[in-house]
């Protein structure tokens, strides 16, 4: 569903302590959207972790937002731009955000929208534990951040 | 042969190699080779090095929560758990066949989990290592590789995978963390908007599987020494199967074969599985080891997953899977097909059958039904039993007066294929390493046998910074000799 110009894609299992960062952070921007309407202009996507179907899901929009936990930060969160790369990375049935974008590239032929990868500081990730006290407060950062960043984005230059 | 591979009958003074995590299989996953000073190859072992803690995660909770909470297990398969407890809890409320409507809405989300689940593994994970060779360059043999070089092989795995996800979205309610299946039915129905929207693809998408089934057969049959010898092994072959021995991946009875094809058991109720499988730890390993308590420890492992099912079953009911089932069984002339890398082939065939199943069920005016909820007396045991992507996954439950959850035991698909992931693995330990230097082709060898099952080894957790692989070398005195650290972006360091 394209409704706004930006799509957020926080991805995680909720249920593993810290890994649930990024689902999390998208239930915060809803809360603000609904308490600030200025906000609205963004759609939000979550997953347990990226895919290659999540590059068609960001077929359309203008700017791209994935947001993750992390671990081995050495501040509360990180914003970067990504840049399309092959995935060297050694991880399981999930992509990282830039193969993503390289997929996006390779499907549709065409650069893939700008992107950001927001990550956020985790440091436990077993199944059933809660969010702890680290990921509580870095949580809270980069939500503040990046709704500025979305105010920020669509105000008139 | 390769069971004297298990365990080193004299580990000191051998040296240690580690591939740690087994990359393109879900979780942490460690193997460990044991290597003489001539590489002669004492031990291999595929370890899981984290403690899952399943039933702990789900005991104390109230039972109508379980189809939606045991979704948080597996970030890969959460359908199947989603599933698999509901069955469960159908039989907790007392309800033991649910309404027409239900139960095909049921199926349909199962068909477009295994459809979206079998494209995701064989089109992204396996097909690198199976168009590019073992030894291609390790920055080729990806799905971005594929998409270069076969970029019609790689279009249609993402869109089968893409329309899977759209066949669980329509039936769960969401794509991620459905609630459509309840104790007693589902709480969704399907609309003639939702309806025909899946069918307007369905037909493409039985094009695309069949070509699948072609590309797969093609993979094993132009190498076919390579494609029967590699890891291959003999085992009992375990799996669901319907009344009349038709492939059934929502519901059947167990049924158990012996390596030359004869029964162990056939049609047995699943709420009984306790009595014909147990299962047996060891102390170097999290995962257990199940086993067919009739054949013993020695004798029992078994396989289960599309190679299992396909061989199981004595026919398909669509068309085009039977075909393909029928040619399959035909090149393994009539005994069971044990090749390891057949595994590929089978999940093709199965792909298809989800594939036609959808499109059989989407045409079924039952689906469009509102009648969807059945309601019976509370029992205090409940066990579902489903053949999940991966493989037969058993959810047991036992509640108190208050639906509270006292025990819960889970036996999931990768846990069945424990005995023989290892077994696979010290067969290409045997055979490709005894007396060699390693090299990166050969680990990976190693790797390739596992991801045939299409391992889940751990559950979604991947945060950034997780899943680097290092390699060590302990010598003789167990001090550590060298190590090899292959970060996230694919660069090696020497660690010092």
């Amino acid at each position: 569903m394209r409704n706004h110009p930006v799509l957020v894609i926080g991805y995680g299992n909720p249920s593993r302590g810290d890994d649930a960062l990024g689902p999390l952070l998208l239930e915060g921007l809803e809360a603000l959207r609904i308490r600030d309407r200025d906000l609205d202009c963004f759609d939000t996507l979550t997953d347990y972790q990226l895919q290659v179907e999540h590059a068609m899901d960001m077929h359309g929009y203008r700017q791209v937002i994935f947001v993750d936990a992390a671990v081995n930060l050495d501040r509360p969160f990180r914003f970067e731009l990504l840049h399309a790369a092959r995935d060297d990375s050694y991880t399981t049935h999930a992509l990282n955000p830039a193969a993503v974008l390289a997929v996006y590239e390779g499907f549709y032929e065409i650069p893939a929208p700008e992107s950001c990868l927001l990550s956020i500081r985790g440091e436990r990730f077993d199944l059933g534990e809660d969010l702890s006290e680290t990921a509580r407060q870095s949580l809270d950062e980069a939500l503040g951040f990046l709704a500025a960043h979305l105010m920020q984005s669509i105000s008139p230059a | 042969m390769t069971d004297s591979l298990e365990t080193a009958q004299n580990p000191e003074g051998l040296r240690r190699v580690a591939i740690d995590p087994v990359t393109r299989v879900e979780g942490h996953g460690k193997v460990t080779l044991l290597i003489d000073e001539d590489n002669h190859v004492h031990q291999a072992r595929l370890h899981i090095v984290e403690f899952r803690g399943f039933e702990k995660f789900i005991q104390g909770r109230p039972y109508w929560e379980l189809p939606v909470v045991v979704q948080r297990l597996c970030g890969i398969c959460p359908v199947s758990h989603h599933l698999a407890a509901a069955k469960a809890t159908d039989q907790l409320v007392g309800v033991d066949q649910l309404t027409p409507a239900a139960e095909k809405i049921r199926r349909l989300m199962h068909l477009g989990q295994m459809l979206q689940s079998h494209a995701l593994h064989f089109f992204h994970l396996s097909s690198p290592d199976l168009l590019f060779g073992y030894d291609d360059e390790i920055s080729h043999r990806n799905i971005v590789g594929v998409l270069a070089d076969h970029p019609d092989i790689a279009r249609q795995g993402i869109l089968l995978r893409k329309y899977g996800q759209e066949v669980i979205r329509v039936t769960a309610g969401k794509r991620v963390h459905g609630t459509s299946a309840i104790p007693g039915g589902v709480n969704k129905h399907i609309t003639r908007e939702e309806r025909d929207y899946l069918l307007g693809e369905i037909d493409q998408i039985i094009d695309w599987g069949a070509a699948a089934v072609g590309l797969a057969k093609r993979l094993f049959v132009e190498d076919i020494e390579h494609s029967r010898d590699f890891a291959l092994i003999d085992t009992n072959m375990l799996s669901l199967i319907r009344d009349d021995g038709a492939l059934d991946l929502y519901h059947g009875g167990l049924r158990a074969r012996k390596p030359d094809g004869s029964m162990v058991f056939d049609h047995v109720d699943y709420r009984d599985y306790e009595q014909y499988i147990h299962e047996q730890v060891k102390p170097w390993s999290y995962m257990k080891f199940p086993y067919i308590t009739a054949l013993g420890k020695e004798q029992g492992a078994y396989r289960v997953g599309p190679l299992a099912r396909i061989n199981n079953c004595e026919f398909i009911e669509t068309p085009l899977a039977e075909a393909v089932r029928a040619d399959f069984r035909a090149f393994s002339e009539g005994v069971l097909m044990q090749s390891t890398l057949a595994y590929h082939w089978a999940r093709m065939i199965e792909l298809l059958y989800c594939a036609e199943g959808i499109k059989v069920l989407l045409n079924d005016p039952d689906l469009l039904s509102s009648d969807l909820v059945v309601k019976g007396e509370m029992q205090s045991r409940g066990i579902g039993v489903i053949e999940a992507p991966r493989g037969t996954l058993f959810h047991h439950y036992e509640i108190d007066d208050n639906g509270i959850v006292t025990r819960a035991n889970l036996i999931v698909s990768t846990t069945n294929n424990n005995t023989a992931m290892n077994e696979s693995i010290r067969r290409v330990a045997n055979d490709l390493f005894d007396g060699r230097e390693l090299t990166e082709a050969m680990l990976n060898s190693i790797e390739v046998a596992i991801r045939a099952y299409d391992p889940c080894l751990s559950c979604a957790t991947h945060a950034l910074g997780k899943m680097p692989l290092e390699v060590q070398l302990v010598a003789p005195d167990g001090s550590v000799r060298d190590s090899l650290y292959r970060h996230m972006d694919g660069t090696i360091c020497q660690v010092d």
